[in-house]
């Protein structure tokens, strides 16, 4: 693989550019693999790469339906952060963080991490309760956030409204410094270069259409659209169809799909500092390096594969943005588009093994995915690996929903984001 | 010189009426009808921004939405609107527009140093770099990146501007008023059909507007476009919309339009919206919303004085304006032929048609001989020069084998170009249609249907004026019949003329230049060329998804509709894949970019949410309350008097109610009344509670599960007949509440007999609590015996109070004697004011909802949502009390047998002391065995509720704290940022744990 | 904004004036306590959340506030049949065959 450098960009500049190897193969599948990942979203590549980056694995394959970070991952607002309340959420997506402080340089790739701060708006007395909550399990946790009046919180992000007037007032905010965005496309260019480097075999426009199981039940490979492909063992990753693939050895999950939106703006000058999100009155915004602002909206309320959804949806996130932002009225939407996200009951994902001998499933991550995406990677590789899962994600089972152990963010913070 | 290119006479504008406007300071003049681009080129101005990348100047290139590079900042009246469209914006008197992405100026851009550095800049080269120093990325490189990118300048003030909202229906709606759009509607019209025509352009008419080459009935195309019209306009079932743009085409044929109502407008009437939503559903939709020219990628395509063949010619028919002196007509279709042919009838030279065709049709080389044009044939250009405008082309000969010899260059001021025509299917694509390759066409055309739309004219394909009038007439009779049932005899109109051309490329053009040193440009707005998105295939963007991303290549403003066609040829030549394996991006809404303003529509302010207000809402506003949003509720947080602060009133608020007595409103708890005769079993099945044995007249707090075993709502709920209760819920819990009976009445267990109906908004509920609250109730009660005996705590009784009918409680949630009067809500507010009055009498005050949280606090009792938060079984509440022990089966109870849900350790309520009793604890802070925990020690519990309690004379606080009763009277911690807070557990319950109050 | 046909009021209506209650068919056991946790487990939580025909249940909230149940698929999210609650569950795999055929 070639380095990525400035010196040799600057080299190339001489060729015209001509010199620029592939970035990953385009291989044709080989019959057989240790490890195939059904999914080349940003989890299931950064699966493949920690898998063959700690643990030593080199016969792995990943799998995709269609075009590698073609799902959530290039569809997603593109916020970073880790000020969950639980431990073991904020353990999860801290480690997440600190792994997108140095991603980088380790993939060798700009991922444009930009830790501008992502700042979450409290309107009303219970948010304040519930933040101040946040802010002091956090600090246990050695997870930044902090408390911000309105006045400070204006300070960080000058284009806020502040008045009293408005129908929900900021009362205050929670501010974690170390939080931001990151390029969602080369999150997952980053972590597919480096993983083909490493020979992991990425294999796209490739369908899964069965999951083989011997006579013990233990998994045997896949079905693909491209014949059978034998494996050891076989993690999904597939966020919005993970439900549709375990269906195929007949596990049901605690999953709803739901079309989630968003929206970008027409470019224009530096405008937004930061991330600000409002749970209360679901807006989330942030500006990208190209000057769009980035707009998240919500979810329909029913189960949808369609990736698109409706207008009411939008627009009541429009309305939140304009009512703390009054100069943004004028600003135009230039594309508004939609991804399909896997909801588990309590707002957690499940990362672990499941009934079936050999078969791993990492989903549920809902609309908070892309945040966690080398964190998530990271404990699905070792689980994978090892066969037991990482300390980090030991809780996030499938069982806890029988035993009744729920990481239950939506219970705490209304809406998790 | 003042509109030096305008022509003597012809076009749609106004010679009349001329307006001022100004440019970047300088002021010019134009007419009436006149679109900011027409006006500047009417002023010799083709320059008009600076692109994204390499801030090279760039001029207007088409005439319409898909404009990439003419996007200006418009500003009025302390309002600014960035990156418009010039092509789109109407002048008017006083019109003030700036040029962007440049510094200082337009003319002398620092920016445009990247062009020199463009080597540097290829396709995704900041994937490449600005990764060392790593700390170098925040601070460095992303600011400079972030203030060399973006386009327009934001909006700095809050908009002044209303839009409005409607929603509307109609049987057939029309997009599109070309000829195929207007023949539509007439059509579907003539049916007696419910018509909306609705067109982005301010005027009705499309491409016949600047059509002069034919005629329609025998008929010039203008005037049967203002007859079909007025004929239009005379029907009332038709409605015109123009400057309205159809946006976004949603499941079931929902269709957005965005209609522009004033900005056209020198001085709009205030009483007017800026811009209007209309949400449209539509029983059939009609897309005739054109093609669009397709621009040629050759090697500096995109200097200013370069435009779209029909949009010089559209300049030229329908605003008068010359492009330029002399035009060099650069093409590979029949139609730029016919933009030649007006151009050098209106007196512009034309310096060549250089068509890249071996053998253009016979017909125009003949027309373009008798006008003694020069034609070149097999023929591209290879390369302009020109600073500031173009002043030269280069040309080339391109062999059979596809090499290009050069053929010499021609000066020339402006050049117009045709690649073809790409069809608009954006509006057909987002109704979730799939777009099918056409050969013949050379473009993707609409396929299966798959909501109730068909397209008509050239966006399906169809050129030739007279096929797509035909097109258009069938479209609007089929739409008609299919939404309606009905048809009439529609009368064609025949056209003559404007036949439907031949010809068209796609992707790069070839040329004999150093493939490395020029730029070709594929998506001018995103400065993305054809070596980019070869460079991207080669690095392994395969997919045009991928390679769409790389290198943001139909990611501008037009999303694509100008770029996409080229940018999968050039692909799909580097992949050496057919066009069809590449594949085509999905188009998004919106079509063109849509005001923010417009989508929120009037919801701003107090009506970006409905603000619920309670009988006593009025008095306390005028009484100086302190209000806090609870839901869409606005309830009274406390009342301050002079000089107090929340916690000096609070304080005072209390040791009043604990004195003497205190009035709260209580209207926003839900209300729910359950009738019939299972409305007890029902009861039984819904609340943890027993409920069958509750005497009539009685009262009971009811602890609600959901099914998983966790507390979600509480409340007191009491008997008002053998067959009726009166069930209060929380008030952020009352919605979800009632629909969850309803659930489970309706679809779970429908044999039970019983009704439940919400009457949260049907009673006004002041609660009089204290001491003294019987004696402040007393006057006004009738029909209720008062005394303790016969009215004992958790009674309910059916009276009158002043008067009016009422259910009087007597319940509490302070620990005080207390009484919650209901009554009809209107009157409410009489009640409360009499009670005001009587409580101030008797040395009480009003107190608010911070107050009540104290009150319950220092007698323990819960709040859901605050105690609670999703995980809190009711035996983690310490409420296993409030579980009939004897019942088979409530909501919730399967739940609470769950493993995690009876293990050892769960976190408690308790009560906290802290050793300091004039230390209150954070609420949310955490709690340790530890004073000094290390990061990472899981927590034992945190504090859910904290406060100074006049009572006790001290903080107090209640906490969840893992085997919290176990713990009593140990020490834990609190750790704070500056240092660790010592606390004893305690129970839940402070003042008065026997209860005596309550029965005084 | 999806239309929706209510089988109660005999009319389309825009979305917003229902609310979607999820899968439908799932019914809470007579006898809870007879349920083992995995057989609670799947009635709280597993849902088949399939990528084609799907029944679930809607409420007419803002109109008659009745549920009822439909049929819809979910990837054009086109109502296939609305049916009254109590009603049986229609057979979905001849549904589909009969859409696609």
């Amino acid at each position: 693989m070639k380095r990525f450098s400035f010196l040799e960009l600057a080299k190339n500049a001489f060729n015209a550019h001509q010199n620029w190897g592939r970035q990953w193969r385009a291989p044709e599948p080989k019959a057989e693999y240790d490890i195939v990942i059904v999914g080349a979203g940003g989890h299931g590549l950064a699966t493949a790469y920690y898998l063959a980056k700690e643990h030593g694995m080199k016969n792995i394959a990943v799998i995709e339906k269609g075009w590698l970070g073609g799902g959530n991952t290039g569809r997603n607002t593109t916020i970073v952060r880790s000020n969950y309340l639980w431990e073991e959420s904020a353990a999860l997506y801290n480690h997440a963080v600190n792994l997108w402080q140095g991603l980088s340089t380790d993939l060798n790739y700009n991922v444009m991490y930009s830790a501008r701060g992502v700042m979450m708006l409290a309107h009303t007395v219970h948010d304040i309760q519930v933040f101040k909550r946040h802010i002091h399990a956090n600090r246990l946790a050695g997870v930044q956030n902090e408390w911000l009046s309105p006045e400070a919180a204006k300070d960080y992000c000058p284009p806020l409204n502040i008045e009293k007037n408005i129908r929900y007032p900021v009362m205050g905010a929670a501010l974690q410094r170390v939080g931001g965005t990151a390029r969602h496309d080369a999150v997952a260019w980053g972590y597919a270069r480096a993983a083909d480097d490493m020979g992991v075999d990425i294999i796209q426009n490739c369908a899964v259409t069965g999951i083989r199981r011997g006579i013990d039940g233990a998994v045997e490979g896949v079905e693909t659209a491209k014949g059978f492909i034998k494996a050891k063992k076989v993690g999904v990753v597939a966020a919005g169809h993970t439900s549709v693939l375990m269906d195929m050895v007949g596990v049901r999950m605690p999953l709803e799909s739901n079309p989630l939106q968003a929206l970008v703006s027409e470019p224009v000058k530096p405008a937004f500092p930061c991330v600000v999100m409002s749970n209360t009155i679901h807006a989330y915004i942030s500006q990208s390096d190209k000057g769009e602002l980035v707009i998240g909206a919500g979810t329909d309320q029913f189960v949808s594969y369609s990736q698109t959804g409706g207008i009411h949806i939008t627009t009541h996130t429009i309305d939140a943005i304009c009512e703390l932002f009054p100069m943004f009225r004028r600003m135009r939407m230039l594309r508004n588009w939609g991804g399909i996200v896997d909801n588990t009951p309590d707002r957690s994902p499940i990362i672990g093994k499941t009934p079936v001998p050999g078969l791993f499933v990492n989903c549920g991550w809902g609309t908070g995915g892309f945040k966690a995406t080398p964190g998530s990677g990271h404990v699905f590789a070792h689980t994978i690996a090892k066969d037991e899962p990482h300390p980090i994600n030991a809780p996030f089972t499938l069982d806890r929903f029988r035993t009744g152990r729920l990481i239950d963010e939506a219970a705490a913070a209304a809406v998790a984001h | 010189m003042s509109q030096s290119f305008r022509t003597e006479a012809g076009g749609r504008i106004d010679r009349d009426r001329k307006v001022t406007f100004s440019f970047d300071g300088d002021q010019l003049e134009g007419y009436e009808g006149d679109t900011l681009a027409s006006a500047l080129l009417a002023n010799g101005i083709h320059m008009v921004g600076r692109s994204f990348k390499y801030h090279r100047p760039r001029g207007i290139l088409t005439s319409g939405s898909e404009e990439p590079n003419a996007l200006v900042g418009v500003y009025r009246q302390g309002d600014q609107t960035p990156n418009l469209r010039a092509t789109q914006v109407e002048l008017y008197e006083g019109l003030k527009a700036i040029s962007q992405n440049r510094f200082p100026s337009l003319g002398f851009d620092v920016g445009a140093v990247n062009d020199f550095l463009s080597p540097l800049f290829p396709a995704g080269f900041y994937y490449k770099t600005f990764m060392w120093p790593r700390s170098f990325w925040d601070r460095v490189y992303e600011p400079i990146i972030r203030a060399a990118a973006g386009l327009g300048k934001p909006p700095k003030n809050a908009d002044h501007d209303r839009y409005a909202n409607l929603y509307a229906h109609c049987d057939v709606l029309v997009v599109g008023s070309g000829p195929a759009g207007l023949a539509a509607a007439l059509a579907a019209a003539e049916t007696g059909a419910r018509v909306i025509l609705c067109d982005e352009q301010a005027e009705l008419g499309g491409s016949l507007l600047s059509e002069t080459a034919a005629t329609i009935d025998g008929k010039t195309p203008v005037d049967w476009v203002e007859d079909a019209i007025r004929t239009l306009q005379a029907m009332d079932n038709v409605t015109l919309l123009p400057r309205t743009t159809a946006f976004g085409y949603f499941a079931q044929n929902f269709v957005a339009l965005a209609e522009r109502i004033t900005d056209h407008v020198s001085e709009p009437d205030p009483n007017l919206p800026r811009e209007r939503l209309w949400q449209l559903r539509a029983k059939e939709v009609v897309i005739a919303a054109g093609s669009i020219e397709r621009p040629m990628v050759f090697p500096e395509n995109d200097r200013p004085g370069i435009m779209n063949a029909e949009a010089g010619r559209t300049y030229l028919n329908r605003y008068g304006v010359k492009v330029g002196h002399k035009a060099l007509v650069a093409t590979a279709c029949d139609t730029a032929w016919q933009a030649a042919f007006d151009l050098a009838d209106a007196g512009v030279e034309i310096a060549a048609i250089a068509d890249l065709r071996e053998n253009p049709p016979e017909a125009l080389q003949s027309i373009a001989q008798a006008r003694g044009i020069r034609v070149e044939t097999a023929c591209v250009v290879t390369g302009t020069t020109g600073r500031k405008r173009i002043d030269k082309a280069l040309l080339g000969r391109v062999s059979a084998s596809g090499s290009v010899a050069s053929a010499g260059d021609l000066a020339c001021d402006s050049l117009l170009m045709s690649g073809g025509w790409t069809p608009t299917v954006s509006l057909y694509s987002q109704s979730r249609g799939k777009v099918m390759w056409d050969e013949a066409a050379g473009a993707f055309l609409p396929g299966q249907h798959v909501q109730n739309e068909r397209s008509a004219g050239s966006s399906r394909g169809l050129y030739g004026l007279n096929d797509v009038l035909a097109d258009g007439y069938a479209a609007g009779e089929e739409a008609a019949k299919a939404a309606t049932g009905k048809s009439a005899k529609v009368t064609y109109a025949v056209a003559s003329g404007a036949e439907a051309g031949s010809g068209g490329t796609l992707g790069a053009l070839p040329d004999d230049r150093d493939a490395s040193r020029v730029k070709a440009f594929v998506d001018y707005q995103n400065d993305v060329t054809a070596k980019d998105v070869k460079l991207a295939v080669r690095e392994g963007m395969h997919s045009i998804e991928h390679i769409k991303r790389y290198t943001t290549t139909g990611m501008a403003t037009d999303q694509g509709r100008l770029s996409n066609m080229n940018a999968l040829a050039i692909a799909s030549k580097a992949l050496d894949k057919p066009l069809t394996d590449v594949g085509l991006t999905t188009f998004r809404q919106p079509f063109t970019p849509t005001t923010f303003g417009t989508f929120a529509t009037s919801s701003r302010g107090d009506f970006f949410d409905p603000v619920r207000k309670t009988p006593s809402h009025q008095w306390a506003t005028d009484s100086d309350a302190a209000f806090e949003d609870v839901g869409q509720w606005k309830r009274a947080w406390y009342f301050p008097k002079a000089g107090e602060d929340i916690h000096a009133a609070v304080a005072r608020e209390c040791e009043v109610v604990r004195n003497k007595l205190g009035l709260f409103d209580a209207s926003t708890l839900g209300k729910i009344e359950v009738v019939g005769p299972d409305a007890a079993e029902f009861l039984e099945r819904m609340y943890t509670n027993p409920w069958k044995k509750l005497g009539v007249g009685r009262c009971r707090y009811g602890l609600m599960l959901n099914e998983a075993g966790f507390i979600i709502d509480d409340g007191v709920v009491g008997r008002i007949a053998e067959d009726r209760f009166h069930v209060t819920t929380t008030t952020g819990g009352a919605p979800s509440v009632f629909a969850t009976m309803e659930d489970y009445l309706q679809t779970e267990w429908p044999d039970l007999d019983v009704w439940i109906t919400s009457t949260t908004e049907q009673y006004a509920v002041a609660a009089v609590q204290g001491p003294l609250a019987r004696e402040a109730i007393a006057p006004f009660v009738q029909g209720i015996d008062l005394s303790p005996d016969a009215f004992p705590h958790m009674s309910v009784a059916t009276g009158t109070f002043c008067g009016v009918p009422c259910r009087l409680f007597r319940i509490s949630f302070t620990g005080e004697v207390g009484f919650e009067i209901n009554v009809p809500r209107r009157h409410g507010e009489m009640v409360w004011k009499t009670l005001e009055h009587e409580v101030a009498k008797l040395g009480g005050c009003t107190y608010g909802t911070e107050t009540m949280h104290v009150l319950r606090a220092e007698k323990g009792y819960i709040i859901v949502g605050q105690e609670t938060d999703g995980t809190v079984t009711p035996d983690d509440a310490g409420m296993t009390w409030a579980i009939g022990k004897k019942k088979h089966d409530f909501v919730g109870k399967r739940g609470l047998q769950r493993p995690d849900l009876v293990a050892d350790n769960r976190k408690q309520l308790v009560g906290l002391l802290t050793t300091d009793p004039k230390v209150v604890l954070e609420e949310g802070a955490q709690i340790t065995e530890s004073a000094n925990p290390a990061v990472g020690t899981p927590a034992d519990g945190h504090v859910t509720s904290s406060y100074h309690s006049p009572a006790m004379g001290r903080s107090i606080a209640l906490a969840l704290v893992k085997n919290g009763r176990a713990l009593e009277g140990k020490t834990l911690h609190v750790p704070m940022p500056d240092g660790s807070i010592p606390v004893t557990v305690t129970g839940p319950v402070f003042f008065d744990p026997k209860g005596d109050r309550l029965n005084g | 904004m999806l239309l929706i046909h209510c089988p109660y009021c005999g009319v389309e209506r825009p979305e917003t004036e229902f609310a979607c209650r999820g899968e439908a068919h799932i019914i809470r056991p007579a006898d809870p306590s007879t349920q083992t946790d995995e057989q609670w487990a799947e009635f709280l939580y597993l849902r088949e959340n399939p990528k084609g025909l799907y029944a679930e249940r809607w409420r007419h909230i803002h109109g008659c506030g009745r549920f009822f149940n439909a049929v819809r698929e979910t990837v054009s999210d086109k109502f296939v049949k609305v049916y009254k609650a109590g009603e049986p569950k229609p057979d979905l795999e001849a549904l589909a065959k009969e859409m696609s055929a």
